[in-house]
């Protein structure tokens, strides 16, 4: 097993964030499964998440999301089973109609589209989750730190 | 041997207890079936761990559905169970008795690793042929092949068979040991904080008492150096399906990077090599599920790599005959994956570039030569050579091949009372047959165990809860070591100092091992000691190791659900190992953000709702009458329901079988005995007026001429409402009295005979596999070789000719196939594109096809014309799937809740499936999928109330205004809308049924006024997490080097 990191590390010049939040949603039979998968796999991304165990990416409340971001965090993420997966029949294609619309209120709070992400992660895919967490928080390090963080 | 048509009748001892033989998915499905009917269970298992080779593939057919994540939750079910024990590295030496009551002496090999491991891993790293590279050098010790990844990586002596695997626990591979060969090493007990190893450690001998045994060692893949031709072992770049499945699977040998063996390189162009070692002179069989995976297989593979990747497969017929497969098979070509018919005789390796050449004859009879980068054999299924051990203990029947072949209709019989078989061991067969297989083993095994179910389930006795309704939250945070595996990177007690310093904590303390049994000893302590009423263990997952925690503390008094974990291994450690500093912090975070929502947490309770006893089986044909004679005989009042005057279905027009078995005699002898049967209330020429309620509590109401006739209070329903046979409007059908089906063929062969006819000709697929119905009819293919058979039979010199697109006879009808071939019966291929044509001229039919070989139209002249038509679902099923809210194929049969693991499921619980009411399928396959619908029934009716989950969904009064918004996203339509006058005014808000939740929780996210929550998973307490993480903790410096074990320790 190695340790290797999965993207090119961000170019200095582009970080305009060094030390994020991201507060990721996880639903506990897929993505959960996939994020401790990468645990075992040793595989790296950097320590910039906080992981929320959910049954199901459709448990995930718009409110909460928005919440989030107003409050300082940096972005968050919301990871379910892929579609056709979901362990509750379709959860997740729930959850994809929301982030449609989460996306839209983004700009009325004034945030950069980068800040929320919905990603498919399935039990098997622990890489694949160490890549969709690196390149959301190098998505976040590219931009300024949240302008509702206070303190 | 027992009849399967006789229940038994003496009254002998019935042990409530089974022996299940195999840990695969079979194996597993059996054990689970077996806890919740009340048998207590010993899975014995050849190897280390559980879960077969279903653990190793990466995705399942016609689906993609990601193996792991289905059969993960099950592999954690077994693995916590209270009545199932699991026997690993077991080998059966003896069994003695009766069925009822048998003897069984087991023999368990060392695994030198006892139960105090808790698969930290430490001791992987310690071991010295962990770091063995491998060489050209034959001198030099070779590394160690990694089994899991078929080879294709390398593991130390003592190693973790997959991260998944159950039980969690290392073991040692003592051909190999260091310690074991030289006497000198045991760098691994050292490096085991645990204590756990023991490498003097020795076989030992177990007897058990049990009632029955089901049989499922499963199946090995064929050697492909039975082929020298295909040069396996020899080219680098040419490796087995089952090696590839490892190369694509993200847990594989390159994390899902598929790359070839020779120089890793990215291959460009893969060829799969169709039926190696079956379908041959040796291997008389068809190993039934090849077609199918080396369609995923190049499916993923393109999906992996480029959709333009070149991925040829080559195959004598292509047979995807089961639900979905024809469609699936239309995919992969729609996505340019190429299907070549021919048998490829011979592979050359390119000495430079190491590709692969391939010489071939195609179908027009040109020779051709292509070149590929890597090359997969198809190999075929063989029975697990553990299996062969298996034969004198049990006293059981192998063929030539090593199967255990079942008799027909009595599918899961082993042919000794009371031993019963399952899954690749009768004969080769896909993943959801198998578990079928499990299911009907179980069932009927339950008509001989039923007496004795429940007596040797464990009984648990907890404490009395203590009340902490009100209390100030007083939280105990428990930080573990996981010897060096969180220690190493995470600053333990500089969380434990946090921990402390925050609010409601009341104790803090690190552990080295927080699931070995002294720590679980301490937290009771501590929890009792200093009245703590909330409880976190910050450790590994929460996926793996709640229940344990959940457990300890009821054990200490405390309601199970005040009990938090922050994953600070799994989530941290391990994927922060060069940063210190930032994951130590990151822990701490974690830890406050359980904090906070422990704080929130509330006692929850499972709610018990009684259970209604009885069956409401719906169809009386040979599926719901095997599924009712079996409940019947099991104890369970059964209720059948027909809508015809008689039993029997499609059946009672059945004459003759392949391989001569009668279908009337034992039609007869089932009807017989469901009628003598006194459990079973026979309902015929009646109509399914209304089924309302759910699982456990089902009311269904029947009508005979219009007036209701009876209301039925029931727990579970089975649908076996079967199929029909289509009738064409081509080919002359109906039109001239010698254009048949074939199933009129056979009626008409077994009542007047052949009459004068001297050449038949059959055309296959007439209504299938085409655009209108694309799926494939799974048992015309046999039927058609069947018919053929008993022409030969009555009449060697009549000539017979199959017109097929690929003939389909899986499994061991492959024989008859060949058998026809040999009898003179002539198969003429014919494209889709370029369909017969059957005409009438001067008083005789003539029949044309265009045959791809000669390439050219032949004209037979035909006395007798039979259409392999498909078994097609009933109209009405529409309105069955309405009234039971199951749902339907885009086909119109009826859809499992799962293909593979819940094949006769409905994913509305209580309600089962089988028979052509599902697919299409033989007699033999009814029975077992009718005895599995019923063994799955059973465990629903085998107890006397429903535990329904905790987790589940709850209505706020003073939050829900009635808006129903969370009605319709419900996926379980557990949320109705209620109106009822409160006041003098109409007051609306909503209700759960708790017996449909899940506890998904789609509801709370799609409500407005929090009116409806998840317990355990509540708005609030989401909430609570979210606002700890946005106020970090402090950050500082990367922490000292790891503490020693005696300072962890302290």
């Amino acid at each position: 097993m190695s340790q290797q990191a999965l993207a090119k590390p961000l170019d200095p010049s582009e970080i305009q964030n060094p030390d994020p939040l991201v507060v990721a949603f996880c639903c506990n039979w897929c993505s959960y499964t996939g994020a401790d998968l990468a645990g075992t796999s040793r595989l790296q991304y950097p320590p910039h998440a906080r992981i929320i165990r959910v049954m199901c990416s459709g448990m995930v409340h718009p409110n909460l999301v928005i919440d989030a971001l107003t409050k300082g965090a940096d972005g968050v993420m919301i990871c379910g089973c892929h579609p056709g997966d979901c362990h509750y029949i379709d959860g997740n294609l729930k959850t994809e109609k929301r982030a449609e619309a989460i996306k839209l209120m983004l700009e009325d709070f004034g945030l950069e589209p980068e800040r929320f992400r919905l990603e498919w992660v399935s039990a098997s895919e622990g890489p694949r989750f160490a890549q969709v967490m690196q390149e959301m928080i190098d998505g976040v390090k590219r931009l300024p730190p949240s302008s509702y963080k206070t303190g | 041997m027992r009849d399967p048509m006789n229940s038994s009748h003496d009254h002998g001892k019935r042990v409530g207890a089974a022996l299940v033989v195999g840990g695969g998915i079979g194996g597993m499905q059996a054990s689970l079936d077996f806890a919740a009917a009340g048998i207590k269970v010993y899975l014995a298992e050849s190897g280390p761990c559980i879960g077969g080779v279903m653990s190793q593939l990466d995705k399942t057919f016609p689906t993609n559905d990601c193996a792991m994540c289905t059969m993960a939750p099950r592999l954690v079910e077994i693995s916590r169970h209270k009545d199932i024990e699991i026997i690993p590295l077991a080998d059966l030496a003896g069994i003695e008795g009766k069925a009822g009551d048998f003897t069984v002496t087991v023999r368990r090999r060392p695994r030198f690793v006892n139960d105090e491991c808790t698969a930290c891993g430490d001791c992987l790293k310690a071991c010295p042929l962990g770091k063995l590279k491998p060489s050209d050098d034959p001198k030099k010790p070779q590394p160690i092949p990694d089994e899991y990844n078929m080879g294709l990586s390398f593991r130390p002596a003592i190693y973790i068979p997959y991260a998944q695997a159950v039980p969690n626990r290392a073991v040692v591979d003592p051909e190999r040991c260091l310690y074991m060969k030289t006497g000198k090493c045991k760098l691994c007990v050292k490096a085991c904080q645990a204590g756990a190893i023991d490498l003097d450690q020795k076989e030992a001998a177990v007897t058990l008492s049990v009632g029955a045994v089901v049989v499922a060692p499963g199946y090995k893949l064929i050697d492909p150096k039975v082929k020298p031709d295909y040069g396996y072992g020899t080219y680098k770049n040419v490796i087995t399906a089952l090696e590839f499945e490892r190369l694509l699977s993200a847990s594989g040998p390159h994390l899902g990077k598929v790359m070839r063996p020779s120089d890793k390189a990215e291959p460009k162009r893969i060829a799969f090599i169709q039926c190696v070692g079956s379908r041959d002179n040796e291997r008389d069989y068809c190993s039934a599920v090849c077609c199918m995976y080396a369609t995923k297989e190049a499916l993923l593979a393109k999906e992996h790599l480029s959709p333009d990747l070149r991925c040829d497969i080559y195959f004598m017929d292509l047979r995807a005959f089961s639900k979905g497969f024809e469609e699936y098979y239309n995919r992969a070509k729609s996505h340019g994956v190429r299907y070549i018919r021919c048998r490829v005789p011979k592979l050359s390796e390119d000495p430079n570039t190491r590709n692969v050449r391939l010489k071939f004859v195609a179908e027009d009879e040109t020779k051709r030569e292509a070149e590929y980068d890597l090359v997969v054999l198809s190999a075929g299924l063989k029975p697990n050579p553990s299996s062969t051990a298996l034969k004198e203990p049990l006293g059981l029947e192998f063929d030539q091949h090593g199967f255990c072949a079942a008799k027909p209709f009595s599918p899961v019989d082993s042919g000794r009372e009371g031993i019963f078989v399952a899954g690749v061991f009768t004969e080769p067969k896909d993943i959801p047959e198998t578990v079928i297989q499990a299911s009907g083993s179980v069932a009927r095994a339950m008509e001989l165990l039923a007496p004795a179910k429940g007596e040797l389930l464990a009984k648990k006795e907890y404490p009395p809860e203590t009340d902490v309704r009100g209390a100030e939250p007083k939280v105990g945070v428990f930080i573990c070591h996981c010897g060096t595996n969180i220690a190493s990177v995470v600053a333990v007690k500089g969380v434990v100092a946090y921990a402390q310093s925050l609010p409601n904590v009341a104790h803090a303390e690190n552990v080295l091992y927080a699931c070995a049994n002294d720590s679980q000893e301490k937290i009771k302590k501590t929890v009792m000691e200093k009245g703590l009423n909330r409880v976190i263990v910050a450790a590994c997952t929460p996926r793996t190791h709640e229940p344990l925690f959940r457990n300890t503390i009821r054990e200490a008094g405390l309601n199970p659900y005040l009990f938090e974990m922050a994953n600070i291994r799994d989530q941290c450690s391990w994927v922060h190992m060069g940063e210190p500093a930032l994951a130590t912090r990151k822990a701490k975070d974690l830890v406050r953000m359980a904090l906070a929502k422990a704080r929130l947490l509330e006692p929850l309770q499972k709610k018990r709702v009684p259970i209604q006893k009885g069956v409401v089986v719906i169809g009386g044909g040979l599926a719901g009458m095997t599924a009712s004679l079996t409940l019947g005989r099991q104890g369970f009042t059964v209720h059948l329901v027909e809508r015809d005057p008689e039993l029997g279905g499609m059946m009672r027009r059945s004459r003759y079988l392949l391989g001569g078995a009668d279908p009337q005699k034992h039609l007869s002898d089932v009807i017989a005995a469901v009628k003598a049967e006194k459990n079973i209330a026979i309902h015929l020429s009646v109509k399914l007026e209304a089924v309302e309620g759910c699982v456990g509590n089902f009311k269904t109401r029947l009508s005979a001429d219009g007036r209701p006739s009876a209301e039925i209070d029931h727990g579970a329903i089975i649908v076996a409402t079967g199929a029909r046979e289509h009738k064409p409007d081509e080919y002359l059908y109906g039109r001239n009295p010698s254009v048949l089906t074939q199933l009129e063929l056979e009626e008409r062969l077994s009542h007047d005979g052949l009459g004068k006819a001297k050449t038949v000709v059959m055309i296959q697929c007439v209504g299938s596999r085409d655009e209108k119905r694309p799926n494939c009819g799974r048992v015309c293919c046999a039927s058609a070789v069947k018919n053929a058979l008993k022409i030969k039979e009555l009449s060697p010199e009549t000539g017979v000719y199959v017109l097929f697109r690929d003939v389909r006879t899986y499994g061991f009808k492959e024989a008859f196939y060949t058998e026809a071939r040999r009898k003179g019966v002539v198969f003429v291929r014919y494209d889709e594109t370029r369909k017969p044509t059957v005409a009438e001229e001067g008083g005789r039919i003539l029949v044309t096809v265009w045959e791809p070989i000669s390439r050219a139209e032949v004209v037979l002249p035909a006395d007798l014309v039979a259409l392999s038509t498909p078994t097609v679902p009933h109209p009405e099923n529409k309105d069955l799937a309405q009234m039971l809210k199951v749902p339907l194929d885009p086909n119109g049969f009826f859809l499992e809740a799962h293909m593979k693991l819940r094949p006769v499921d409905f994913a509305t619980e209580g309600v089962f499936l089988c028979g052509a009411a599902h697919f299409p399928k033989t007699p033999d396959e009814t029975i077992a999928q009718s005895l599995g619908a019923a063994a799955r029934a059973a465990t629903v009716l085998a107890k006397d109330a429903m535990e329904l989950s905790a987790n589940i969904s709850h209505v706020i009064n003073d939050g829900c205004d009635g808006c129903a918004y969370c009605v319709e996203p419900c996926p379980y339509k557990a949320v109705t809308l209620l109106e009822y006058m409160r006041e003098g005014a109409i007051k609306k808000m909503v209700e759960v049924n708790e017996s449909l939740c899940k506890g998904c929780g789609v509801c709370q996210a799609t409500c407005p006024k929090k009116g409806i929550v998840v317990r355990g998973f509540r708005l609030e307490q989401i909430a609570a997490m979210v606002e700890a993480a946005l106020t970090p903790a402090p950050l500082e410096p990367a922490p000292a080097p790891e503490p020693t074990e005696e300072e962890a320790k302290t």
